[in-house]
């Protein structure tokens, strides 16, 4: 009994001494925005690397979710003669929800889990401390570039995915349900609303920083080894998707609880 | 130059450094021998600041070294890591250039590749290596890259972290005479770390033994043979059997 109280104060104090590192972390991260010099080259990279090599997977991805949702809509919607409102719920599902929290995903999988093992790698080869000792802040040039370029990328990868998304639902719908093209794009452009589109991007932005940051905070504080860099690399993607999940229950009780 | 006075750090239970006292003039080339695990990479971290120690100072010039500009700190210092720790995603000039492309010391970006080719050719390396990444060279050249790097901006103080760890005889041979050759024209003050008898003897003016976390003996590396010390004695020699236990 004691044993298992112990165990579980030791768990606390961890979640506890990680939340703190964190907190810490991500302040140091956002201060040195202020502070220069700021390394323009590595920010270009990052941008490349986050937003533009993205594209394929936050495209598909988004094309995919948005010709299911389509589909089940259609087919649940059958069950008490709503069938017609499938591309009002197709465009405020993947704006308000699934784009930002798909897109949110994918990154994390992609980008967070990239960075993480390599920075995370570079830590064990000693690279960070050669930064160091080359009179450079690893937070400003490793840390600061990717999660600026996560946080102002990631709007308009969501943006292309509720475009896709949407798409996606208009080919099914078009192509497989009989839809008229010309009434289903009216339907979805006449409900949609601004703040439908404002909430899909401001999560978009979040989410790039959620998943920017965790896959640096844990590639920076790896262990050794090869075991410490896959330790780091799965910690990273896992700790990211909760964290934007649960960012995503709280925005949207911002900006949409009545 | 560089006095470390009764520096100790732990890290966890594992006590490494219990008090090391050590002294550095300037232009020497000092050796720090010891067995694995001893703490001689943490020594160096510790002047560098990349790690802190719990106790004890460090003077570099007559300065606390963690007091006054971090970054002019540095900019005296050049370091070889053991692993060479090139950047792999920048080509290996531009981890020669590294300072020369940023920062204080920042030259035009023709400049910075001219001094690269410079000093590949002053560690052996033609220029053909310059636009290659560093995981498309061999151990040898990483670390004479990593060599390069170190000496890039002529620094007055350069540390070398095992310079000859997984490479053959003949090109750990080639590193030890590229390390005295430099650190002779360039009138730097050396600290290098290693386990390598043949490169202490090869590299150092001075050596110092750390051993249980202190200097167990300081001298010449003249005088090593016959230190007397019986710690000394068995590591110099390889020996198995003798105070310092084989397996720890």
């Amino acid at each position: 009994m004691i044993r298992s109280l112990a165990s579980l104060g030791a768990s606390v104090l961890g979640l506890l001494a990680t939340i703190g590192h964190l907190a810490i972390f991500t302040t140091q991260t956002i201060s040195h925005l202020v502070r220069p010099p700021f390394y323009g080259r590595e920010f270009g990279a990052a941008l490349l690397q986050i937003g533009y090599f993205s594209l394929p997977v936050v495209g598909l991805t988004a094309f995919f979710t948005g010709g299911a949702l389509a589909l089940q809509i259609y087919s649940g919607g059958a069950r008490f003669s709503a069938e017609a409102v499938v591309p009002q719920i197709v465009a405020i599902g993947m704006v308000r929800e699934l784009g930002p929290v798909l897109v949110g995903l994918m990154i994390a999988a992609r980008v967070t889990s990239s960075i993480a093992a390599e920075i995370a790698t570079m830590k064990v080869t000693e690279q960070i401390d050669a930064l160091i000792t080359l009179s450079t802040h690893p937070i400003k040039y490793l840390i600061l570039p990717r999660v600026l370029a996560a946080t102002l990328v990631m709007p308009f990868l969501v943006a292309i995915g509720d475009i896709i998304g949407i798409f996606g639902g208009f080919l099914v719908a078009t192509e497989r349900l009989d839809f008229n093209a010309a009434s289903y794009l009216q339907n979805t452009t006449d409900f949609l609303t601004r703040i439908d589109i404002i909430s899909s991007l401001a999560k978009g932005a979040v989410f790039g920083f959620i998943a920017a940051l965790m896959g640096c905070y844990y590639g920076m504080n790896s262990e050794r080894g090869a075991m410490g860099v896959g330790r780091a690399t799965k910690s990273s993607v896992v700790a990211a998707a909760i964290l934007i999940l649960a960012a995503n229950f709280l925005l949207t009780e911002a900006f949409f609880s009545a | 130059m560089i006095k470390i006075l009764d520096v100790h750090k732990t890290f966890g239970a594992n006590v490494v450094l219990r008090g090391v006292n050590l002294s550095v003039a300037k232009g020497e080339s000092m050796v720090v021998i010891g067995g694995s695990g001893t703490g001689k990479s943490v020594l160096i971290k510790s002047i560098l600041g990349l790690v802190k120690p719990d106790s004890g100072t460090i003077i570099v010039d007559g300065k606390n070294v963690k007091k006054g500009n971090r970054d002019a700190f540095l900019a005296r210092f050049g370091m070889l890591f053991q692993s060479a720790a090139l950047f792999d995603s920048l080509p290996v000039w531009q981890n020669v250039a590294f300072r020369l492309l940023r920062g204080s010391l920042k030259k035009t970006k023709e400049e910075a590749r001219d001094i690269a080719v410079k000093k590949l050719r002053r560690v052996g390396l033609g220029s053909d290596v310059a636009d290659r990444l560093p995981a498309e060279l061999s151990g040898g050249m990483q670390k004479r890259v990593g060599l390069a790097r170190a000496i890039a901006v002529e620094p007055e103080i350069i540390f070398f972290d095992e310079p000859t760890t997984g490479l053959d005889p003949i090109m750990a041979g080639v590193i030890n005479d590229l390390i005295h050759e430099i650190v002779s024209e360039m009138g730097a003050t050396a600290v290098t770390i290693t386990h390598d008898m043949t490169s202490a003897r090869a590299i150092a003016d001075r050596v110092a033994f750390l051993h249980a976390g202190k200097v167990q003996w300081t001298g010449l590396v003249g005088d090593m043979d016959a230190s007397g010390d019986p710690y000394v004695d068995q590591f110099i020699h390889g020996r198995a059997t003798g105070p310092i236990a084989a397996l720890r």
